[in-house]
């Protein structure tokens, strides 16, 4: 079975599953409404506050509610050893990943499509002229963090305090993802809206060399 | 012997024999040891990245080892290299810190390695802590490139680049044979506790090997005994 396709099967997997309960789904849109209400309590919202603060606030509110979220991505598999299955179906271990990464990225974006527009309108902060840009730059940060969230969720899914594992392993190698996608979200924000490619450059980069990281690597990571 | 005589000489070199910087007087002089700890961390870390590549490729334990002792060692460089770098910066900026561009990937690198060190201290099974420790090392070394050429792509707080810079950057002939021979002693005492650490950890794997012999050896020996007594 080529590449694809069995990445594609294991999509609809993770999607049927997840869609039984929307647990996660739940929890995750959940989690980062209280992140951005609790940050409301350590500035005043006025409207240029929320352009000079808001997009570093949102961006970590993405992160934290995505790490939360691609911790179940293996640790569900530890479960009942469902794993091992994985492991033995005549695929290549980097669709497994493939697979895993594109339904993070979709589950992500859920929250993200519910989490903006209440960030608007909770930090009067408005996005009427900026969807479609604004939408390039959160879809290429979403695709950063689940690249490698989805890499290091296999990683510290055979270790011990995983859940605390995770963020501290991701975080960090995030980092110049954060900056970038923090300045181009501000730039947007700003009262004369702009995008400037230098990021959009960052961005992109960022996103191709991990994903191509974790493709020389996959074999590695999915082993016994 | 050799790293110590070189760590004497150079310390005595940059403390003494080395010129007055034109500016900052007496504090430049921690330069040579700011700068060879950066030196001695960037080859620490290159050395880690081989061992992580060579372990995933040939599964030899000696790899696995070669890894873990160069990172720590870097680890160790590089703390010591921001703590110097905040003593310089105090007296010569009037701030402890600040966020730019080297700066702030340095510290992320020094992140990035001690999250290394905290990966491999919570897995327990020796071959799979070995081949996930080296694919987050492969992960982790891509941040090292840009530490180095941070300051060359953004105009910061830190001090442009002296050796291999633009136009503009020089040093005196003097300074720079001091500066050498810093790094090159910094780089000495870095390998010298490399192999240390190295020597530790293929002992370590022994014992263990040793352990597990021992437990799992066949016990009718032991019980013969018992019943003849």
């Amino acid at each position: 079975m080529s590449t694809a396709r069995a990445a594609a099967v294991l999509l609809a997997k993770e999607l049927r599953l997840e869609f039984r309960t929307r647990e996660l789904l739940n929890a995750t849109t959940v989690f980062a409404i209280v992140v951005v209400v609790l940050f409301s309590f350590s500035f005043d919202p006025t409207a240029a506050e929320s352009r000079r603060l808001g997009p570093g606030l949102l961006w970590i509110a993405f992160l934290f509610s995505g790490s939360l979220m691609l911790h179940p991505s293996f640790g569900r598999e530890q479960a009942n050893q469902t794993i091992d299955a994985l492991r033995m179906a005549p695929i290549s271990p980097f669709a497994l990943l493939l697979g895993k990464m594109l339904a993070n990225f979709l589950f992500l974006s859920a929250a993200e499509v519910i989490l903006i527009p209440v960030f608007a309108v909770l930090y009067n902060v408005s996005i009427t002229g900026i969807v479609g840009r604004l939408a390039l730059v959160v879809a290429l940060g979403t695709a950063g963090l689940c690249i490698t969230g989805t890499v290091f969720s296999a990683i510290a899914s055979h270790a011990r305090m995983r859940e605390l594992l995770l963020p501290l392993l991701l975080l960090p190698i995030l980092a110049p993802l954060l900056i970038a996608a923090v300045e181009a979200t501000a730039d947007l924000f700003a009262v004369q809206p702009s995008l400037s490619g230098s990021w959009l450059k960052i961005l992109g980069g960022f996103d191709i060399v991990f994903f191509t990281a974790s493709w020389l690597l996959s074999d590695f990571l999915l082993e016994e | 012997m050799l790293a110590a005589t070189l760590i004497f000489f150079g310390g005595y070199a940059g403390l003494f024999i080395a010129p007055d910087e034109k500016t900052m007087h007496e504090i430049q002089r921690i330069f040579y040891f700011h700068v060879g700890l950066w030196t001695a961390m960037f080859t620490a870390l290159g050395l880690a990245f081989v061992g992580n590549v060579g372990w995933l490729i040939t599964r030899k334990p000696r790899w696995d080892w070669l890894g873990v002792s160069a990172v720590e060692v870097g680890v160790v460089c590089c703390t010591g290299g921001l703590i110097t770098g905040m003593l310089w910066g105090k007296p010569a900026w009037g701030i402890w810190w600040t966020w730019d561009a080297r700066l702030t990937t340095c510290f992320i690198l020094w992140l990035l390695y001690v999250s290394y060190l905290i990966l491999r201290g919570l897995i327990e099974e020796p071959g799979r802590r070995a081949t996930l420790s080296a694919a987050f090392g492969i992960f982790a070394f891509l941040d090292a490139p840009l530490v180095y050429v941070s300051n060359r792509l953004w105009r910061g707080q830190h001090p442009a680049p002296v050796l291999f810079g633009g136009p503009d950057a020089s040093l005196d002939p003097r300074m720079l044979k001091v500066l050498m021979c810093s790094m090159a002693a910094m780089v000495f005492v870095m390998v010298t506790v490399l192999v240390d650490r190295y020597r530790l950890e293929r002992l370590r794997h022994e014992v263990d090997e040793l352990r597990v012999a021992a437990e799992t050896r066949p016990v009718s020996s032991g019980c013969a005994a018992a019943t003849k007594s």
